[in-house]
Protein backbone atom coordinates (compact mmCIF):
# COMPACT_ATOMS: atom_id res chain seq x y z
CA UNK A 1 0.00 0.00 0.00
CA UNK A 2 1.52 3.32 -1.08
CA UNK A 3 1.35 6.81 0.24
CA UNK A 4 0.75 9.78 -2.04
CA UNK A 5 0.81 13.53 -1.51
CA UNK A 6 -2.05 15.11 -3.42
CA UNK A 7 -2.59 18.83 -4.02
CA UNK A 8 -5.85 20.20 -5.38
CA UNK A 9 -6.41 23.76 -6.55
CA UNK A 10 -9.73 24.93 -7.93
CA UNK A 11 -12.29 27.72 -7.99
CA UNK A 12 -14.19 28.00 -4.74
CA UNK A 13 -17.71 26.67 -5.07
CA UNK A 14 -19.95 24.46 -2.96
CA UNK A 15 -19.21 20.80 -3.63
CA UNK A 16 -15.51 20.93 -4.53
CA UNK A 17 -14.44 19.05 -1.41
CA UNK A 18 -17.29 16.57 -1.82
CA UNK A 19 -16.22 15.91 -5.41
CA UNK A 20 -12.54 15.39 -4.58
CA UNK A 21 -13.06 13.22 -1.53
CA UNK A 22 -15.81 11.27 -3.30
CA UNK A 23 -13.43 10.45 -6.14
CA UNK A 24 -10.83 9.28 -3.63
CA UNK A 25 -13.35 7.10 -1.83
CA UNK A 26 -14.52 5.62 -5.14
CA UNK A 27 -11.03 4.35 -5.88
CA UNK A 28 -10.50 2.98 -2.38
CA UNK A 29 -8.04 5.63 -1.30
CA UNK A 30 -7.85 6.53 2.37
CA UNK A 31 -7.27 10.15 3.38
CA UNK A 32 -4.81 10.42 6.25
CA UNK A 33 -3.69 13.96 7.03
CA UNK A 34 -5.23 16.84 5.10
CA UNK A 35 -5.49 20.59 5.18
CA UNK A 36 -7.62 22.94 3.15
CA UNK A 37 -8.07 26.69 2.92
CA UNK A 38 -9.31 29.40 0.59
CA UNK A 39 -6.69 31.54 -1.14
CA UNK A 40 -7.95 34.43 -3.23
CA UNK A 41 -11.21 32.72 -4.09
CA UNK A 42 -9.54 29.40 -4.81
CA UNK A 43 -9.76 26.19 -2.87
CA UNK A 44 -6.30 24.94 -1.93
CA UNK A 45 -6.16 21.44 -0.50
CA UNK A 46 -3.31 19.11 0.38
CA UNK A 47 -3.83 15.51 1.34
CA UNK A 48 -1.78 12.49 2.31
CA UNK A 49 -3.55 9.52 0.80
CA UNK A 50 -2.89 5.82 1.18
CA UNK A 51 -4.17 3.09 -1.09
CA UNK A 52 -3.37 0.66 -3.86
CA UNK A 53 -3.38 3.19 -6.69
CA UNK A 54 -0.12 4.79 -7.69
CA UNK A 55 0.27 8.54 -7.44
CA UNK A 56 0.00 8.78 -11.24
CA UNK A 57 -3.27 6.81 -11.29
CA UNK A 58 -4.65 8.91 -8.45
CA UNK A 59 -3.83 12.09 -10.31
CA UNK A 60 -5.70 10.88 -13.38
CA UNK A 61 -8.68 9.81 -11.30
CA UNK A 62 -8.98 13.23 -9.68
CA UNK A 63 -8.74 15.30 -12.83
CA UNK A 64 -11.67 17.69 -13.32
CA UNK A 65 -12.46 20.56 -15.65
CA UNK A 66 -12.01 23.19 -12.95
CA UNK A 67 -9.34 21.49 -10.82
CA UNK A 68 -5.57 21.49 -10.96
CA UNK A 69 -4.37 18.28 -9.34
CA UNK A 70 -0.89 17.00 -8.64
CA UNK A 71 -0.03 13.71 -7.00
CA UNK A 72 3.36 12.36 -6.06
CA UNK A 73 4.58 9.34 -4.15
CA UNK A 74 5.78 9.93 -0.61
CA UNK A 75 8.15 7.69 1.28
CA UNK A 76 6.38 6.40 4.35
CA UNK A 77 9.53 6.48 6.45
CA UNK A 78 9.78 10.23 5.87
CA UNK A 79 6.20 10.74 6.92
CA UNK A 80 6.22 8.72 10.10
CA UNK A 81 8.72 10.79 12.05
CA UNK A 82 9.53 9.92 15.58
CA UNK A 83 8.19 12.03 18.40
CA UNK A 84 9.98 15.35 18.52
CA UNK A 85 11.95 16.64 21.50
CA UNK A 86 11.54 20.18 20.22
CA UNK A 87 9.88 23.07 22.00
CA UNK A 88 6.70 24.58 20.58
CA UNK A 89 6.27 28.32 20.09
CA UNK A 90 3.81 30.60 18.33
CA UNK A 91 5.12 33.55 16.36
CA UNK A 92 2.94 36.54 15.43
CA UNK A 93 4.11 39.28 13.10
CA UNK A 94 1.93 42.23 12.07
CA UNK A 95 2.78 45.42 10.30
CA UNK A 96 2.65 47.20 6.96
CA UNK A 97 2.74 44.95 3.94
CA UNK A 98 6.06 44.78 2.10
CA UNK A 99 8.06 42.16 0.20
CA UNK A 100 10.43 39.93 2.17
CA UNK A 101 8.66 39.60 5.54
CA UNK A 102 8.37 35.81 5.52
CA UNK A 103 11.86 35.46 4.09
CA UNK A 104 13.44 37.61 6.81
CA UNK A 105 11.55 36.00 9.67
CA UNK A 106 12.05 32.42 8.49
CA UNK A 107 15.77 33.01 7.93
CA UNK A 108 16.13 34.20 11.54
CA UNK A 109 14.35 31.10 12.80
CA UNK A 110 16.36 28.80 10.53
CA UNK A 111 19.62 30.31 11.80
CA UNK A 112 19.06 28.54 15.15
CA UNK A 113 17.55 25.38 13.68
CA UNK A 114 13.96 26.51 14.20
CA UNK A 115 11.39 24.73 12.08
CA UNK A 116 8.12 26.31 10.94
CA UNK A 117 5.51 23.55 11.24
CA UNK A 118 2.47 25.60 10.28
CA UNK A 119 1.91 29.08 8.93
CA UNK A 120 -0.90 31.44 7.93
CA UNK A 121 -0.41 34.83 6.38
CA UNK A 122 -3.17 37.32 5.66
CA UNK A 123 -3.25 40.70 3.99
CA UNK A 124 -6.12 43.01 4.91
CA UNK A 125 -5.85 46.57 3.74
CA UNK A 126 -2.31 47.73 4.52
CA UNK A 127 -1.97 45.25 7.37
CA UNK A 128 0.05 42.10 6.85
CA UNK A 129 -0.28 39.37 9.46
CA UNK A 130 1.83 36.24 9.84
CA UNK A 131 1.13 33.57 12.44
CA UNK A 132 3.47 30.58 12.57
CA UNK A 133 3.80 27.47 14.67
CA UNK A 134 7.50 27.03 15.36
CA UNK A 135 9.46 24.14 16.74
CA UNK A 136 12.82 24.91 18.28
CA UNK A 137 15.57 22.42 19.10
CA UNK A 138 15.85 21.70 22.79
CA UNK A 139 19.07 23.65 23.28
CA UNK A 140 18.47 27.08 21.82
CA UNK A 141 19.14 30.47 23.30
CA UNK A 142 15.50 31.56 23.15
CA UNK A 143 16.23 35.01 24.60
CA UNK A 144 18.87 35.53 21.92
CA UNK A 145 16.46 34.38 19.23
CA UNK A 146 13.81 36.78 20.53
CA UNK A 147 16.30 39.65 20.37
CA UNK A 148 17.10 38.66 16.79
CA UNK A 149 13.43 38.48 15.87
CA UNK A 150 12.79 41.87 17.49
CA UNK A 151 15.60 43.36 15.42
CA UNK A 152 14.21 41.85 12.24
CA UNK A 153 10.73 43.10 13.17
CA UNK A 154 12.03 46.58 13.80
CA UNK A 155 13.64 46.61 10.36
CA UNK A 156 10.29 45.67 8.86
CA UNK A 157 8.32 48.23 10.96
CA UNK A 158 6.43 45.22 12.32
CA UNK A 159 5.42 44.06 15.76
CA UNK A 160 6.53 40.57 16.76
CA UNK A 161 5.41 38.33 19.59
CA UNK A 162 7.03 34.96 20.21
CA UNK A 163 5.56 32.86 22.98
CA UNK A 164 5.68 29.24 24.10
CA UNK A 165 2.80 26.95 23.34
CA UNK A 166 1.09 25.97 26.55
CA UNK A 167 -0.85 22.80 25.88
CA UNK A 168 -3.25 21.56 28.53
CA UNK A 169 -2.35 17.88 28.51
CA UNK A 170 -4.92 15.91 30.46
CA UNK B 1 -23.44 59.61 34.28
CA UNK B 2 -21.63 59.31 30.98
CA UNK B 3 -20.08 62.39 29.36
CA UNK B 4 -22.15 63.84 26.55
CA UNK B 5 -21.67 66.09 23.55
CA UNK B 6 -18.66 64.30 22.13
CA UNK B 7 -17.62 64.15 18.51
CA UNK B 8 -17.25 60.86 16.70
CA UNK B 9 -13.68 60.41 15.51
CA UNK B 10 -12.12 58.18 12.91
CA UNK B 11 -11.16 54.72 14.17
CA UNK B 12 -7.48 54.06 13.43
CA UNK B 13 -6.64 50.91 11.51
CA UNK B 14 -3.63 48.69 12.06
CA UNK B 15 -0.81 49.04 11.32
CA UNK B 16 -0.63 52.30 13.27
CA UNK B 17 2.09 53.11 15.82
CA UNK B 18 -0.42 54.21 18.49
CA UNK B 19 -1.97 50.73 18.47
CA UNK B 20 1.29 49.10 19.49
CA UNK B 21 2.41 51.21 22.46
CA UNK B 22 1.17 51.28 26.07
CA UNK B 23 -1.20 54.16 26.84
CA UNK B 24 -0.67 56.63 29.68
CA UNK B 25 -2.57 56.89 32.96
CA UNK B 26 -4.65 60.07 33.07
CA UNK B 27 -6.45 62.26 35.60
CA UNK B 28 -10.16 61.40 35.30
CA UNK B 29 -11.17 64.91 36.40
CA UNK B 30 -9.06 66.66 33.75
CA UNK B 31 -11.49 68.43 31.36
CA UNK B 32 -9.45 67.18 28.40
CA UNK B 33 -9.94 63.60 29.59
CA UNK B 34 -13.68 64.22 30.04
CA UNK B 35 -13.85 65.57 26.48
CA UNK B 36 -11.89 62.56 25.21
CA UNK B 37 -14.28 60.22 27.03
CA UNK B 38 -17.21 61.95 25.33
CA UNK B 39 -15.51 61.58 21.94
CA UNK B 40 -14.77 57.91 22.58
CA UNK B 41 -18.41 57.28 23.46
CA UNK B 42 -19.64 59.21 20.43
CA UNK B 43 -17.29 57.18 18.23
CA UNK B 44 -18.55 53.94 19.74
CA UNK B 45 -22.16 54.94 19.13
CA UNK B 46 -21.25 55.78 15.56
CA UNK B 47 -19.37 52.53 14.88
CA UNK B 48 -21.93 50.02 13.70
CA UNK B 49 -21.38 46.49 14.95
CA UNK B 50 -18.67 47.56 17.41
CA UNK B 51 -19.18 46.77 21.10
CA UNK B 52 -16.14 48.50 22.53
CA UNK B 53 -13.33 50.94 21.80
CA UNK B 54 -10.18 52.11 23.53
CA UNK B 55 -8.73 55.62 23.35
CA UNK B 56 -5.66 54.59 21.27
CA UNK B 57 -8.09 53.55 18.53
CA UNK B 58 -9.19 57.19 18.15
CA UNK B 59 -5.65 58.51 18.28
CA UNK B 60 -5.24 59.16 22.01
CA UNK B 61 -2.63 57.23 23.96
CA UNK B 62 -4.63 57.53 27.20
CA UNK B 63 -6.07 54.80 29.41
CA UNK B 64 -9.74 55.17 28.53
CA UNK B 65 -12.17 52.53 27.32
CA UNK B 66 -15.83 52.57 26.30
CA UNK B 67 -18.11 49.59 25.79
CA UNK B 68 -21.73 48.67 25.35
CA UNK B 69 -22.52 45.02 24.66
CA UNK B 70 -26.29 45.46 24.62
CA UNK B 71 -28.03 42.94 22.42
CA UNK B 72 -25.01 40.81 21.60
CA UNK B 73 -26.06 37.18 21.15
CA UNK B 74 -23.09 35.98 23.23
CA UNK B 75 -23.85 38.37 26.05
CA UNK B 76 -25.11 37.65 29.53
CA UNK B 77 -24.06 40.44 31.91
CA UNK B 78 -24.65 43.98 30.67
CA UNK B 79 -23.18 46.88 32.63
CA UNK B 80 -24.79 49.37 30.28
CA UNK B 81 -23.04 51.92 28.13
CA UNK B 82 -19.84 52.61 30.02
CA UNK B 83 -16.71 54.73 29.91
CA UNK B 84 -13.88 53.91 32.30
CA UNK B 85 -10.70 55.83 33.04
CA UNK B 86 -7.52 53.98 34.06
CA UNK B 87 -9.31 50.61 34.12
CA UNK B 88 -7.47 47.58 35.46
CA UNK B 89 -8.28 43.92 35.70
CA UNK B 90 -8.66 42.91 39.35
CA UNK B 91 -9.93 39.34 38.96
CA UNK B 92 -10.22 36.90 36.08
CA UNK B 93 -11.42 33.31 35.98
CA UNK B 94 -13.04 30.62 33.82
CA UNK B 95 -10.93 30.86 30.69
CA UNK B 96 -12.46 29.89 27.37
CA UNK B 97 -11.52 30.17 23.70
CA UNK B 98 -13.62 32.40 21.51
CA UNK B 99 -13.39 34.08 18.14
CA UNK B 100 -13.09 37.84 18.09
CA UNK B 101 -12.50 40.72 15.72
CA UNK B 102 -11.47 44.33 16.09
CA UNK B 103 -12.68 47.62 14.63
CA UNK B 104 -9.02 48.44 13.88
CA UNK B 105 -8.44 45.18 11.98
CA UNK B 106 -11.22 44.83 9.44
CA UNK B 107 -11.28 41.55 7.56
CA UNK B 108 -9.73 39.25 10.16
CA UNK B 109 -10.80 37.37 13.26
CA UNK B 110 -8.87 35.10 15.58
CA UNK B 111 -9.40 32.54 18.30
CA UNK B 112 -8.35 34.00 21.64
CA UNK B 113 -8.48 32.57 25.15
CA UNK B 114 -10.07 35.00 27.60
CA UNK B 115 -11.49 34.87 31.09
CA UNK B 116 -15.27 34.66 31.02
CA UNK B 117 -15.65 36.15 34.49
CA UNK B 118 -13.83 39.32 35.44
CA UNK B 119 -13.83 42.20 37.86
CA UNK B 120 -12.53 45.51 36.53
CA UNK B 121 -11.74 48.58 38.60
CA UNK B 122 -11.55 52.10 37.22
CA UNK B 123 -12.67 55.70 37.58
CA UNK B 124 -15.53 57.66 36.10
CA UNK B 125 -14.64 60.59 33.86
CA UNK B 126 -15.54 63.93 35.41
CA UNK B 127 -16.08 63.04 39.06
CA UNK B 128 -13.22 60.55 39.28
CA UNK B 129 -15.43 58.32 41.41
CA UNK B 130 -14.28 54.70 41.62
CA UNK B 131 -16.28 52.19 39.60
CA UNK B 132 -16.29 48.41 39.72
CA UNK B 133 -17.62 46.29 36.87
CA UNK B 134 -18.30 42.59 37.19
CA UNK B 135 -18.75 41.06 33.78
CA UNK B 136 -19.08 37.66 32.20
CA UNK B 137 -19.45 36.03 28.78
CA UNK B 138 -19.13 38.44 25.81
CA UNK B 139 -18.96 41.57 27.95
CA UNK B 140 -15.98 40.08 29.76
CA UNK B 141 -14.26 39.33 26.44
CA UNK B 142 -15.02 42.81 25.14
CA UNK B 143 -13.54 44.56 28.18
CA UNK B 144 -10.37 42.43 28.13
CA UNK B 145 -9.94 43.22 24.43
CA UNK B 146 -10.11 46.96 25.23
CA UNK B 147 -7.69 46.57 28.17
CA UNK B 148 -5.24 44.94 25.77
CA UNK B 149 -5.43 48.00 23.53
CA UNK B 150 -4.30 50.11 26.48
CA UNK B 151 -1.18 47.93 26.70
CA UNK B 152 -0.48 48.10 22.95
CA UNK B 153 -1.62 44.51 22.43
CA UNK B 154 -3.83 43.41 19.54
CA UNK B 155 -5.83 40.18 19.49
CA UNK B 156 -3.38 39.03 16.82
CA UNK B 157 -0.73 38.87 19.56
CA UNK B 158 -2.83 36.33 21.46
CA UNK B 159 -3.81 33.99 18.62
CA UNK B 160 -2.64 30.54 19.73
CA UNK B 161 -1.54 29.06 16.42
CA UNK B 162 -1.31 29.27 12.65
CA UNK B 163 -4.77 27.78 12.14
CA UNK B 164 -6.46 30.21 14.54
CA UNK B 165 -6.45 33.24 12.26
CA UNK B 166 -9.51 33.60 10.04
CA UNK B 167 -11.01 35.72 7.34
CA UNK B 168 -13.98 37.54 8.72
CA UNK B 169 -17.36 36.24 7.61
CA UNK B 170 -19.59 38.65 9.50
CA UNK B 171 -19.31 41.85 11.49
CA UNK B 172 -19.23 41.88 15.27
CA UNK B 173 -16.23 43.48 16.94
CA UNK B 174 -15.11 43.09 20.48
Amino acid sequence: MGLSAVTVLGMDRPGVIAAVTGSLADCGANIQDSTMTLLGGHVAMMLLVSGDLSAEELGKHLCGPDLVVTASAVEARRYFRGQSDGLGYVLTVHGPDRPGIISAISAELASVGGNITGMSTRLTGRLYVLIADVELPERVDVAGLMRGLAEVGSGLDSEITFRPVEPDLL
Amino acid sequence: MNPSGGTARQVLGAPHPLLSVPAQQVDPTDPRVVAAAADLLATLRNARGTAGLAAPQIGLSWRLIAFDTRGHPGGRSWAGERVMVNPRLAEASRWHDGREGCASIPGLTGDVRRATRITVLGRLPGTGDPVTIEADAFESRCIQHQLDHLDGILFLDRVPGALSLHRRLHSCDA
